[in-house]
């Protein structure tokens, strides 16, 4: 389908951008590969698009201080090939693979994925996991919020009207800490069925994705002493809605079967 | 109302400058503001892969962009990659392999598929399909669209060492 009408404007500067999506029915548009097609589709009927892609400052990946802050305006692409990423955090240098196909890596961005905020996205459970933070801005200044607090509901955040994502940082990987992304898929590139972003430093931290309306952290699992305690305790931590193909059953099942795949690759000696 | 926006793009190779209403996706604005219709409309929802273009080199969903964002932007179609002979050795391949029956796909594959071929690395069976996993083919299970692929990324592979 064609989408419906919309203005269309693409600020050269955060004041210009500030003032746009204050406008009433103004959308921020940035890859776009998410927004574009829900237009096409008609489920959403924007009057105002702000095109954030001509902003400064917001397409870098900078290793500061053990935090690297990624840059909203980053691509899928980017974040691939970032030597930094994949030295300094992994578990996203693994789960960008999985996220749909070269072309739609080629546009859509950090930042539009984490303001989306959809429960079978990758990068939603990686924050969880690594305990990243988001930072805003606005009029205001700049706003940090943790990613336990951030993520609030299905396709729910903390982005407060007047707000854009600007940034990711994450903590940098310390010596001994470890992190692996899993995920299942009918095709390479399609919806997770389920997903798993499991991190193991100073504690463990097992965050499933498509098992809930927000990222959801496996407490119990996470703080399980044995592998067999830990998949026994996936049935308080997680109630996975079913989906078109695959029952709750299954995919709490198949969260098993990804909680020993990864409970394996980390404990094996480095 | 009226939101249309000037836009000034390159397309295969030559400027063009439309007002162009933000709505159109770019595909649609290829189509039907420049008649060229090689790349194919498919899902309109970025599934499907046909409308495959690239954009300041990079391939993307045709129908995942407006045509207002290509502003200033380098756009290369089916067209333009043919008439340059760029493709020459996959259509070759393609034809030879039997690797297209109806051909709706084939324009999107062929992007993809030439995406692969210029990053000049030696891939695997798998790593082609991985790399052509959004571009949906209905008529030919995709082995010989593999097959045609590999054969010219192996043919690449032993003239770069030549």
């Amino acid at each position: 389908m064609k989408a419906p009408a919309f203005a269309y404007k693409k600020p050269r500067s955060l004041e210009e951008a500030f003032e746009l999506i204050e406008r009433p029915g103004a959308k921020v548009l940035a890859g776009g590969q998410s927004l574009i097609p829900s237009l096409n589709m008609r489920l959403s009927a924007p009057e105002l698009l702000v095109d954030i892609t001509g902003l400064p400052g917001l397409s870098e990946i900078r290793l500061d201080r053990g935090v690297v802050r990624i840059g909203a305006l980053v691509t899928h692409t980017q974040l691939q090939n970032s030597a930094e990423v994949r030295t300094h955090v992994p578990l996203l240098a693994q789960a960008v693979e999985h996220i749909a196909h070269p072309a739609i890596r080629n546009r859509g961005t950090l930042g539009g994925s984490v303001a989306l905020a959809d429960p079978a996205a990758e990068y939603p459970a990686c924050l969880l996991a690594l305990d990243a933070t988001v930072v805003l801005y606005s009029h205001s200044g700049e706003r940090l919020v943790g990613a336990g607090e951030f993520f609030r509901g299905l396709f729910e955040t903390d982005i407060k009207p007047g707000e854009i994502v600007a940034a990711v940082e994450f903590p940098a990987l310390k010596k001994d800490e470890r992190s692996v992304f899993l995920e299942l898929t009918r095709r390479h590139g399609d919806y997770a069925i389920i997903g798993l972003a499991a991190h193991w430093g100073a504690d463990r931290r097992f965050v499933y994705l498509g098992a809930g309306a927000t990222p959801v952290f496996a407490a119990r699992a996470s703080g399980a002493k044995t592998l067999a305690q830990a998949r026994n305790a996936l049935k308080e931590d997680l109630d996975p809605p079913a989906d078109l193909y695959n029952s709750s059953v299954t995919k709490r099942h198949l969260a098993g079967v990804l909680l020993e795949r990864a409970w394996n690759t980390l404990s094996k000696p480095h | 109302m009226e939101h249309a926006v000037e836009t000034t793009l390159t397309v295969n190779g030559k400027q063009v400058r439309r007002r162009i209403e933000p709505r159109m996706h770019l595909v649609d604005f290829l189509r039907e503001e420049l008649g060229l219709t090689g790349s194919h409309i498919g899902c309109e929802h970025g599934v499907c892969g046909a409308c495959t273009v690239r954009v300041n080199g990079q391939i993307v969903r045709g129908c995942l962009m407006l045509a207002v964002q290509a502003d200033g932007c380098t756009v290369e179609t089916i067209e333009g990659l043919s008439d340059s002979k760029e493709l020459a050795a996959l259509q070759k391949a393609f034809h030879e392999k039997n690797a297209l029956q109806c051909g709706f796909c084939t324009p999107g594959m062929l992007m993809a598929a030439q995406d692969l071929v210029s990053h000049g690395k030696k891939v695997s069976r798998d790593e082609i399909r991985a790399h052509i996993s959004g571009n949906y083919c209905r008529c030919t299970g995709y082995q010989a669209i593999v097959d045609a692929i590999e054969e010219v990324i192996q043919t690449e592979a032993v003239r770069g060492q030549g």
